[in-house]
């Protein structure tokens, strides 16, 4: 499993480009918001957390394309599924190193872009938390999502139609964790929730890549 | 009727002319129930105290949610039996629902949204079931736009078995967020649950419209699924003569 | 209904077979492709499987392989097995060491540089084995690909379809070689192949049309 993980550090290092791109998405998407709506800081505190969660969930989402895309198509797949090592577990390796490669920079760009929507020091805290949390749910979810859709023409719009609904309790309590802060109220309740849901989709999502994948190869 | 198991009709060729002879009483049992439902919710039942004569869209609206849910599980149940079992009939009758189900789910929206207007002035609340049914709408999207992308039915089949399942064990998941979420942003004022209490003709008449719903489903996902073996099976022997003797 | 045929003496039966298919049915995309196979492959054994193209030849060796399941039948596998398919899984963006290394690790094989650096000899593609995957050619990357078979290994069931593709008049020597051997040494081996192939003691498996 670590030696997966490894090949696509490698890899990715050696596309650098296009591992930074969901990345430039996220910060050209957030930047949007303001453009949109107009520069009033009140407002664009209200909308901060919301907005930059979506960005963050489609950015994640973009990057799925390439999840499992690239080793279906030279054969690498095959090979997986047959060395005889357990298929969910090499499900969470790949999910592991996606989320690594464009998870992370996520979570640690958003309070930059926080501090751009006027976002004080608690609700960052919370903010970058959340996302910490919650950015391996959309790696695993995502999982599921592209290895349903590999090898089909619209497998990228498709990817974000599957996983979006599934994603959208993420979304509530990762967001409602720093509206919470701003009214006062701890964020304890949405972070516990966020881990719970952590948690379920460790447990359930790798399971499901590895019969998505065995029914994609069939 | 010697020899007649479970298994006799899972054989698409045995189920589509059963299904055939079986879809005009179940449109006449549809629009016998229709016209009771519609008979007792519009003419009968009393006029409700605070909304008048507007609430009456309700007894359109809650059978359709019901049957929008409802549907989901039987698609997904029958899916799944479809994958484990490989009995490619159980997939046939899961990809047929999933139109009806989406439609079902989107009439449920559309009346949530007409009992709206007049109730709260607003064309759409982000009340936390009307929230769950549009996304109970988009699941099934993702269904029907997964199962017809891939090209070779038996992968279109189990993919979107595994999908329905992944569904399945979230909505409760999904709607317990939604509720949390509704409950943080809005409080209660605005809640389709504060229906008005049910007198017994409005009981009644929401049950018959059910029933109708229910036949009504049962109907066209059996044309639909016909149709289905008849696209899937269209080289075996027994469609190649039904198409002969159709001539 | 399937046929097989042998160019020369069959090699004695060993107790259990490499691989043994019972009324194997296959179907792709709703058609029947082929049913009622049964195959059995002793260990010692080559056999080249032909037929008409889509006839279901690389369907068969996905089945065998436990790539895909059957729609009727199931089979047998009395010894491990190494799978190539059309592609290579070599990664582009490694060196063809890289990338042949990370599969012998994956497969549990030996992974270490000499131990691939004598396979990579052995096929003639020693020389590049810094180079970038992306600027093989298709028979070097072949050849890359096929150093897995070259490596020590207890015996084993080679499926391999199409690995003669790409290669030259060398190459394609080299390989018969090295299947000869492993075969020779208690391995079996699977493959297809568009060009003639001689091989002694080599058995022929026909695909023909199911129902045609």
């Amino acid at each position: 499993m670590w030696s997966l993980i490894r090949r696509d550090w490698q890899l990715a290092a050696r596309r650098r480009v296009e591992a930074l791109l969901p990345l430039v998405f996220f910060i050209v998407a957030a930047s949007l918001f303001p453009l949109g709506v107009g520069p009033e800081p009140q407002m664009l505190r209200t909308m901060a957390p919301g907005a930059l969660w979506v960005c963050a969930l489609l950015a994640s989402l973009l990057s799925l394309t390439g999840l499992y895309g690239p080793d279906f198509a030279d054969g690498s797949l095959e090979q997986f599924l047959l060395c005889g090592q357990s298929v969910p577990g090499l499900a969470l390796a790949k999910a592991f190193a996606h989320w690594t490669i464009f998870g992370l920079p996520l979570v640690i760009t958003a309070p930059l872009l926080g501090v751009m929507f006027d976002v004080k020091g608690p609700e960052l805290a919370t903010l970058t938390l959340g996302l910490l949390l919650g950015t391996p749910v959309l790696s695993l979810l995502g999982g599921v999502g592209a290895a349903l859709t590999l090898g089909l023409r619209s497998g990228g719009m498709l990817i974000v139609l599957l996983v979006l609904p599934l994603a959208i309790p993420v979304l509530i309590f990762g967001a409602g964790a720093v509206t919470a802060v701003s009214a006062g109220i701890s964020p304890d309740g949405h972070l516990s929730l966020l881990g719970a849901l952590l948690l379920m989709t460790l447990l359930g999502a790798p399971w499901a890549t590895g019969a998505a994948l065995r029914i994609a190869l069939d | 009727m010697a020899g007649l198991t479970w298994t006799t009709f899972s054989a698409p060729s045995r189920f589509e002319p059963l299904a055939g002879k079986l879809i005009p009483w179940l449109w006449a049992l549809t629009a016998v129930f229709a016209l009771a439902g519609l008979w007792v919710g519009f003419a009968i039942a009393p006029t409700d105290f605070q909304q008048g004569q507007s609430y009456r869209i309700i007894f359109i609206h809650v059978p359709a949610a019901w049957m929008s849910m409802v549907l989901y599980v039987a698609m997904a149940f029958w899916a799944s039996i479809g994958w484990a079992f490989r009995v490619k009939l159980a997939s046939m009758v899961a990809r047929a629902i999933a139109p009806t189900g989406a439609l079902f789910t989107f009439l449920a929206l559309w009346t949530g949204a007409l009992w709206g207007k007049p109730t709260w002035g607003t064309w759409w609340v982000w009340d936390a079931r009307l929230t769950s049914e549009l996304i109970l709408l988009f699941l099934y999207l993702g269904f029907i736009a997964l199962v017809e992308a891939i090209d070779d039915p038996v992968r279109g089949d189990h993919a979107g078995a595994l999908l329905a399942l992944v569904g399945v064990v979230n909505v409760p998941i999904i709607y317990f967020s939604v509720k949390w979420w509704n409950t943080l942003h809005q409080g209660s004022s605005i809640s389709m649950t504060a229906a008005p209490k049910m007198a017994s003709t409005m009981l009644t008449s929401m049950l018959l419209m059910t029933i109708a719903f229910w036949a009504y489903a049962f109907a066209v996902v059996f044309a639909r699924t016909r149709a289905v073996i008849l696209e899937r099976e269209r080289d075996a022997q027994w469609v190649q003569a039904l198409a002969r003797s159709a001539r | 209904m399937v046929t097989g045929t042998s160019t020369d003496a069959h090699t004695p039966s060993a107790a259990t077979p490499a691989l043994h298919t019972h009324n194997l049915g296959c179907q792709r995309g709703g058609r029947l492709l082929f049913s009622r196979l049964n195959l059995a492959v002793q260990p010692g054994q080559a056999w080249w499987v032909r037929g008409p193209n889509g006839r279901g030849k690389t369907s068969l060796l996905r089945l065998l392989a436990g790539l895909s399941r059957p729609a009727e039948g199931h089979i047998d596998r009395g010894l491990p097995l190494v799978f190539m398919g059309h592609q290579h899984a070599l990664k582009d963006d490694m060196s063809a060491l890289e990338a042949l290394q990370f599969l012998t690790r994956l497969h549990s094989e030996p992974s270490e540089d000499d131990a691939l650096l004598q396979a990579m000899t052995r096929l003639g593609v020693a020389h590049r084995r810094k180079a970038m995957v992306r600027t093989l050619s298709q028979g070097q990357r072949r050849r890359v690909a096929l150093s897995r078979l070259a490596l020590p290994a207890a015996p084993r069931t080679w499926i391999l379809d199409e690995p003669f593709d790409a290669l030259d008049d060398e190459g394609v020597a080299t390989l018969n070689t090295l299947i000869q051997q492993h075969c020779a040494g208690g391995g079996a081996a699977v493959f297809t192949s568009h060009q003639e192939v001689h091989m002694p003691g080599m058995h022929t498996l026909w695909l023909e049309a199911a129902g045609a």
